[in-house]
């Protein structure tokens, strides 16, 4: 398709008017021209770095690069070494945890507001306002908010419930879960926003006719409207994993990792052993093992996006 | 509509009950964000004494002007955020000015002068809107040393702009599908070339794209943490490693008011775009994940 487009395009340029060989050549070359500085851009800057890095994760680079190969030295100290498992587990909670809910609230919220509400405008902009800011501004609040001397235990507390507990934030066992806390409340609103657009884009004349075959609500909901929402889930799915697996700013703001290594993740592992322990051959390696993770998601989603505009044509 | 009066009184219910939902889902949101604006405006004398949700008795702004042009961060000269909000808007401005630019030519080029493997071009560009940065973190930085601008600001703003390219480039290409192609044959049949029928046909037409294409790029850098850390020395950190910085180096006391002052000035060039223009926000949100 796209090259019989081009060939009557040139043809209809040349019609016209029959200028001087160079303009045409010109005119021919100018479209990939334009398009050679992003072309070198990516190839270089997008996969000939990750290919960069790749190679570094089997040399033995410290505080510098290194060309001395070593094999696969580096993925077999990663996977012995305690903390990159601490951040892995991290990484499977968290992005668990964070999917699901930030789901669920977003579903229900779009639900909720698809009611014909009457402030939708202002709800909706107030439910989607945390995604604007920064992870650091949002790592920073909740760090306040979180701390038991300071936040919300003491709060509670001095409403006279003196027993209330709310220390996740300085409890090894707990820290990954404030950053659950901070990233839901981030991001839901934003999953809010993909499910109202897909709510809005369901066809009423089915739900026309199973009211009028007496399907309850609740049934029009369960039954045929939220299945329809699947491609949004997937999307909405591939989104808030690709958020959780490059969470790196929320985490260093709000817990730094700590307390101890309690709440690392495979981003800050990375950045530590990349540029501050001088294990740059360790950090490629855990960038590599990052970066297949997402390819691992992403080749499912994008084999049924094509899939699916196949289809549409 | 119903004549029954217990279906009508559970209707009611049910509406009252939809509307508390949302009222606490509302307050969910926004509490973190009015704690913010209060405890700015109190003294560090009343956040010692008093609580966590508690009225300012009176309009302090102090903390205010510790966190912009006071307090000491890290081991640097110059004192408060006021530096490193100056370098995050000599960062953003030029990186969204020059990635929506180019992202414009390309997604020009991608929808009306295709050519054998444009396609596979913009599909292999498309995976950047997914690459976890920590992939391309170190070559990028030894490239940047070569290039000899490395821990600068012009530095930041090139880094910004090469892994930009590909949500711009992506805006704009799926906004120009749309266009009717008939527009820039009959532009070609009066003798328009290549680059008048963009900057008189194409770029006229795209007021809604540039506005959520600079939208997106403007929060995306100004929010970047990422390559602000790794990718500055002191003098060029934008405005987030400031903030956080703030956050974690301060000895002494905790000062929360200074705290939440600097966190809303590092968040207050994003709400105000939000607050303005959320509507292009959101679709600038939504379009790499619903097709729009």
């Amino acid at each position: 398709m796209s090259e019989s487009k081009t060939a009557d395009l040139t043809s209809v340029a040349m019609t016209p008017r029959r200028n001087s060989r160079m303009g045409d050549t010109l005119a021919y070359w100018m479209p990939k021209l334009v398009l050679s500085p992003t072309l070198i851009i990516v190839l270089v800057f997008f996969y000939g770095f990750i290919l960069w890095t790749g190679y570094l994760s089997f040399t033995n680079s410290r505080m510098l690069p290194s060309y001395d190969f070593v094999g696969w030295a580096n993925y077999v100290r990663l996977f012995n070494n305690e903390r990159w498992f601490v951040s892995l587990r991290n990484l499977a909670v968290y992005s668990v945890l964070f999917i699901v809910i930030c789901l669920a609230i977003g579903l229900s919220l779009a639900i909720l507001l698809d009611q014909k509400i009457r402030a939708e405008g202002a709800l909706r902009t107030i439910y989607l306002y945390p995604m604007a800011l920064s992870f650091i501004v949002t790592g920073t609040v909740w760090k306040w908010m979180l701390n038991p001397q300071v936040g919300i235990e003491q709060f509670v507390r001095s409403l006279g419930w003196e027993t209330f507990r709310f220390d996740w934030l300085v409890d090894p066992n707990f820290s990954i879960y404030t950053i659950v806390v901070a990233a839901v409340w981030q991001s839901s609103g934003f999953v809010m926003a993909l499910f109202l657009a897909g709510l809005r884009g369901v066809d009423d004349s089915i739900i026309k006719a199973a009211q009028i075959d007496g399907a309850s609500r609740f049934m029009i909901y369960t039954r045929i409207i939220i299945p329809s929402l699947r491609p949004v889930f997937f999307s909405a799915f591939v989104m808030l994993a690709h958020i959780a697996i490059k969470s790196f700013d929320l985490a260093l703001a709000l817990t730094g990792g700590g307390p101890g290594v309690s709440s690392d993740l495979p981003a800050i592992f990375m950045y530590q052993m990349s540029f501050t322990r001088n294990q740059m051959g360790l950090g490629a390696a855990s960038a590599m093992i990052m970066l297949l993770t997402v390819v691992a998601i992403l080749v499912p989603y994008l084999y049924s996006e094509l899939r699916t505009k196949k289809h549409e044509h | 509509m119903n004549t029954n009066p217990n279906r009508r009184y559970a209707d009611i219910t049910g509406r009252a009950l939809l509307y508390a939902a949302l009222g606490i889902m509302a307050i969910y949101y926004l509490l973190p964000l009015a704690l913010m604006i209060v405890t700015s405006f109190r003294s560090m004398d009343e956040i010692r004494m008093g609580q966590l949700i508690d009225w300012p008795t009176q309009l302090n702004l102090d903390a205010w002007r510790i966190a912009w042009s006071e307090a000491q961060i890290g081991a640097r000269s110059e004192r408060g955020l006021q530096p490193y909000f100056i370098n995050s808007m000599l960062i953003t401005l030029p990186a969204v000015a020059i990635s929506t630019l180019i992202g414009a030519v390309n997604g020009y080029v991608l929808s009306f002068w295709r050519f054998r493997g444009s396609n596979l071009f913009f599909g292999l560009l498309l995976f950047g809107c997914f690459l976890p940065f920590q992939a391309i973190l170190l070559p990028h930085a030894n490239v940047l040393g070569r290039m000899g601008i490395s821990g600068s600001i012009t530095g930041l703003i090139f880094t910004h702009v090469v892994y930009g390219l590909a949500f711009t480039t992506l805006f704009f290409r799926n906004y120009y599908v749309t266009l009717p192609g008939e527009l820039i044959k009959a532009a070609q049949l009066d003798g328009a070339g290549f680059w008048r029928i963009f900057w008189r046909i194409i770029l006229p037409l795209s007021t809604p794209i540039l506005t959520v294409c600079v939208i997106w790029q403007f929060t995306q850098v100004w929010n970047d943490f990422l390559f602000g850390v790794t990718f500055s020395d002191p003098s060029s950190q934008p405005v987030t490693v400031g903030l956080n910085n703030l956050v974690n180096s301060s000895t002494g006391e905790r000062r929360y008011n200074v705290d939440m002052a600097g966190a809303i000035i590092a968040a207050l060039p994003t709400l105000l775009v939000y607050v303005i223009a959320g509507k292009y926000f959101v679709r600038g949100l939504t379009a790499g994940s619903v097709k729009g």
